[in-house]
């Protein structure tokens, strides 16, 4: 059964140096506040896997605490190119990065095989590209029944994953709606779970018999931090803050104005400081 | 209607590119103002879709991120990432794949994962996202760049998505069954590949524009069709829909011109 515990606490007892570490949500639901509590405790030497590096994994690079990325898109999405990741695989700061790279359909592949307790997904991808010449986890498989050659990758089987929700109820059921990414998939995959929610209810008032629910059995921790996945957004709560998106661009660019920015902003806070960029849509 | 931007008529040229009976799969960059623009003039019926798993959607503004709230708000239904991506992408039911680039070829191979080596990259882009099974899963591929000898190269340093490979019969001979990149809408003209040599070859100049800026403008020695012609300037109701959308998305985002990503 899940345990409800603060994000310290869960990040502390579920998140170890050297862990293969996913933290998901497709331009919604990016649990920042747990990104920033792994960079509060100090993690290093994390493999950090997710489909589009966005603003919350470069801030995780660009502190040192990664030594390999596994992704698919690595980019700010809309204004430009994560610095922070870049400055890591351009010129090894601050550390050095490596990288593991996929496309979408693969990676989404990869982590419903994990899910499904497979070891490797099957795609028809990756044709006339040079990726699998500089990944050699790209491999293929021939068909048994047709003949033809498919492409393979290992199914994603993280540590631990990080998510973030619309709600929990007591009981530790956790519903998802609005953009829903591949983050069922990452939690049922992970050995691990933490899962951050706006708020935790009484009556989970899942939208429809078909909502996304994940069942308080499959998860591990839940803490409740309302506003915890600004500046991205929380579906039927508060939108992505677009702005911060484009602000950080410039924060980014020089090692200096980022480091400044993460004592400010992550290191002398906490997670409940997440909670003024909360709010439900009426 | 002389007054429009390079921008814009390459946005208007790429929007007429599409029908209403498409059902397009609305890549990364600046596809998406051009499928956008298209729904909102001549192809109200076009169904898009974005990769965050957003089927029919109908957006009041550009997104921003290809995941944004207004996606989902505004779309039929949203799926999961991998069902988007084997159901509907892999399942054969997208008729269009709407493509940019940071770099292309004359057979309209795509690059957008790294300048320089791939272990000592001088720049390190973003990356292949949803790109390489579009660029083979959809029915046909439109792409649209604006042209400039930096994106249009001699020579890809990386591979990130297929197009006709390095000719004739490139994709058939890796057992790739669909049309694949049909047409290439840049700022100064339009390029379809030839029929035999799958080069990309201009068959409209934009209003304006000389033969001679565009093979200033690319990277390798470009062949033009024996019927060269004139692209139709957009028309007044074309640039209005256009900025009117952009001004909304600039209100709700509070920045520059329409953008999307």
């Amino acid at each position: 059964m899940a345990e409800f515990l603060s994000l310290a606490d869960a990040v502390a007892a579920n998140v170890r140096d050297g862990d293969l570490v996913a933290m998901e949500g497709f331009t919604h639901l990016i649990p920042y506040a747990a990104g920033h509590e792994v960079i509060r405790q100090k993690r290093k030497h994390l493999t950090l896997v997710r489909m589009t590096p966005d603003i919350i994994y470069d801030q995780l690079i660009g502190v040192g605490a990664v030594d390999k990325l596994i992704f698919s898109w690595g980019g700010n999405p809309g204004v430009g190119s994560l610095h922070r990741m870049r400055d890591a695989v351009e010129k090894g700061w601050p550390v050095p990065l490596a990288v593991e790279e996929h496309s979408h359909a693969a990676m989404a592949n990869a982590y419903e095989a994990g899910a499904a307790n497979l070891p490797f997904a099957v795609l028809r991808g990756y044709k006339g590209v040079d990726l699998p010449k500089v990944n050699p986890n790209i491999r293929s498989v021939t068909c048994p029944y047709t003949g033809e050659v498919l492409a393979t990758v290992p199914a994603i089987r993280p540590d631990v994953t990080i998510i973030h929700a619309q709600r929990a109820d007591r009981r530790g059921n956790v519903l998802l709606e609005g953009i829903v990414g591949v983050q069922k998939e990452a939690v049922l995959a992970a050995k691990r779970s933490i899962v951050t929610v706006e708020e935790i209810v009484d009556d989970l008032a899942a939208p429809s018999p078909n909502s996304v629910v994940l069942p308080s059995w499959t998860v591990g921790a839940i803490a409740a931090v309302p506003g915890g996945a600004y500046p991205s957004y929380a579906h039927g709560y508060y939108p992505r803050a677009n702005d911060f998106y484009k602000a950080w661009d410039a924060i980014a660019r020089e090692r200096d104005s980022f480091n400044a920015w993460i004592e400010e902003n992550v290191m002398a806070r906490t997670a409940d400081d997440f909670a003024v960029h909360a709010s439900r849509a009426a | 209607m002389s007054d429009y931007t390079p921008t814009e008529i390459m946005t208007v040229v790429a929007a007429r590119a599409l029908s209403s009976k498409d059902v397009c799969f609305v890549g990364i960059g600046a596809p998406s103002a051009a499928c956008n623009l298209a729904r909102l003039t001549h192809a109200p019926g076009i169904t898009l879709i974005y990769e965050s798993g957003t089927i029919d959607t109908k957006p009041e503004v550009l997104p921003l991120s290809i995941g944004d709230g207004e996606l989902c708000e505004t779309a039929l239904t949203t799926v999961s990432v991998p069902e988007m991506f084997r159901y509907w992408l892999q399942g054969g039911r997208i008729t269009v794949g709407f493509l940019g680039g940071a770099q292309i070829d004359r057979f309209a191979n795509l690059n957008t994962t790294v300048v320089g080596p791939y272990d000592h990259p001088k720049v390190r882009l973003p990356g292949g996202g949803g790109a390489p099974e579009i660029a083979t899963n959809c029915g046909e591929i439109f792409i649209t760049m604006a042209l400039s000898p930096r994106a249009f190269v001699e020579k890809l340093p990386f591979i990130t998505s297929l197009g006709h490979g390095t000719g004739p019969g490139s994709r058939a001979a890796l057992g790739v069954t669909t049309k694949g990149p049909t047409r290439v809408i840049t700022d100064m003209c339009v390029m379809e590949p030839d029929p035999e040599s799958r080069e990309l070859t201009v068959v409209s100049l934009h209003p304006g524009v000389t033969a001679d800026q565009v093979k200033e403008a690319c990277g390798w020695p470009l062949k033009f069709a024996a019927d060269l012609k004139e692209t139709p300037a957009p028309t007044a109701e074309e640039i209005k829909v256009l900025r009117e959308l952009q001004e909304r998305t600039r209100l709700k985002h509070g920045g520059k011109q329409g953008e999307a990503a």
